[in-house]
């Protein structure tokens, strides 16, 4: 019978367990087999190693299983993952319309935000009208704003509420208010709106009406205004 | 009929599917709880790592890069929660424990031995061996773990896992042999 050096005996030696197991490379367990014949001492150990293995998985195999406890707590952790998931997907659609915003040119945004500034003053308007318009009389009662009165501002004067058309410019605007000699005090309010003063008295409800009237004629530049106080 | 491997479960966990995941813990989740039972030692404990084990798989199936066996990474995880259980344990109660342990193997080998059963006595050494060597015969013998995947889950150098593995088996038989069997090594 052929013997083995020491070194390669101890590497064998290491590997008693894997090959055990099964565990080892085609190539190792070849050399492990070829030891095992060459060396009774080795193939001596590995029989104690055989032991082992038939004690340790015996050892484990009585440990018994988790309880039903164990499933029913992951799946809890699941269904609490879901839910913080949901929240990030909502929060997640939000980026993804920004995301999407960006793809589109300038132009295209400006029409849109136009477009629903349009939408929005044309409620705004509608049901200003339900509220300021009496029947039977051409002049249209005064006009409040639902935030807040704008007898706060404190200022003697006739006032307006005044939306301007989307497609009026800077320009428009400011030569529109030159023309009737009105000044913006307050805004831009919900809806777009603005408060302009009509003149530094109270003037007479017919001449505020009339003013009101020339204004609302001007559609190109105007969109909505109503007499305030 | 073949059953959808670990590899392609773990993709569908990925995606959410809650169904896949329970397939894969009824295929795994005994052989983790006792992987994690024995280096904890208390079952309640156990399972609720266990769950926690899984969870993370939950949590991380999409960044599994198949380089390992799905077997592996889980012991791997279940290992660093067990660790990471155990350090949070005050250092007394884990000396008691291994004190325990090691008396118990010493008290009743003589009753063992009456029976004749050199098997029960062999099981009371393996469970008396410190956590480390008990973990890694665990893993060899029971998990069948290659010494690479050893390597991957306990963390160490290849050579490492083998030598450690070596005096694991010779600590057991010093075990044995002050419990009254002499297997003639080392």
């Amino acid at each position: 019978m052929m013997t083995i050096n020491e070194t390669e005996r101890r590497d064998i030696e290491a590997l008693l367990p894997w090959h055990a197991a099964g565990t080892l490379s085609r190539r190792d367990a070849q050399r492990v087999e070829t030891a095992l014949e060459q060396d009774q001492d080795l193939a001596r150990q590995f029989e104690l190693v055989r032991e082992e293995l038939g004690e340790t998985i015996h050892l484990n195999e009585t440990l018994g299983a988790p309880s039903a406890r164990a499933m029913e707590r992951l799946l809890a952790g699941i269904e609490a993952e879901g839910a913080k998931s949901r929240k990030r997907r909502s929060f997640d659609f939000t980026a993804f319309i920004a995301e999407r915003l960006t793809l589109f040119s300038p132009r295209t945004l400006a029409w849109s935000a136009v477009t629903a500034v349009l939408a929005i003053v044309l409620q705004a308007g509608l049901l200003a009208g339900l509220y300021i318009n009496e029947p039977g009389s051409e002049v249209p009662a005064a006009y409040r704003t639902a935030s807040a009165s704008t007898r706060s501002l404190g200022s003697v004067g006739s006032y307006a509420l005044i939306g301007f058309a989307p497609q009026a410019s800077a320009a428009d605007v400011t030569k529109f208010l030159d023309d009737h000699k009105a000044t913006v005090v307050d805004g831009p309010k919900p809806g777009g709106l603005y408060r302009i003063r009509l003149s530094m008295t109270v003037l007479p409800k017919a001449d505020l009406a009339r003013i009101v009237k020339q204004m609302q004629d001007d559609s190109k530049i105007v969109r909505f205004v109503a007499a305030t106080e | 009929m073949q059953a959808t491997s670990d590899e392609a479960l773990i993709g569908r966990i990925a995606t959410g599917d809650k169904v896949a995941m329970q397939v894969l813990f009824a295929r795994h989740h005994v052989r983790v709880y006792r992987f994690v039972l024995r280096l904890v030692r208390d079952q309640t404990k156990a399972e609720d790592l266990i769950s926690e084990v899984f969870l993370d798989v939950w949590r991380q199936a999409g960044k599994f890069e198949a380089r390992s066996a799905v077997s592996t990474w889980l012991l791997a995880i279940a290992r660093y929660k067990a660790l990471s259980a155990l350090r949070r344990r005050p250092d007394e109660e884990l000396d008691e424990e291994a004190a325990a342990a090691v008396e118990d193997t010493a008290d009743n080998p003589e009753v063992a031995l009456e029976k004749k059963d050199k098997g029960e006595i062999l099981r009371r050494c393996l469970t008396a061996l410190s956590p480390e060597h008990r973990e890694i015969i665990d893993l060899v013998y029971y998990h069948e773990k290659s010494v690479e995947e050893v390597a991957e889950i306990v963390g160490i150098p290849e050579n490492t896992v083998k030598t450690r593995m070596f005096y694991a088996r010779k600590r057991l038989s010093e075990l044995l042999k002050a419990a009254g069997v002499d297997r003639g090594w080392p």
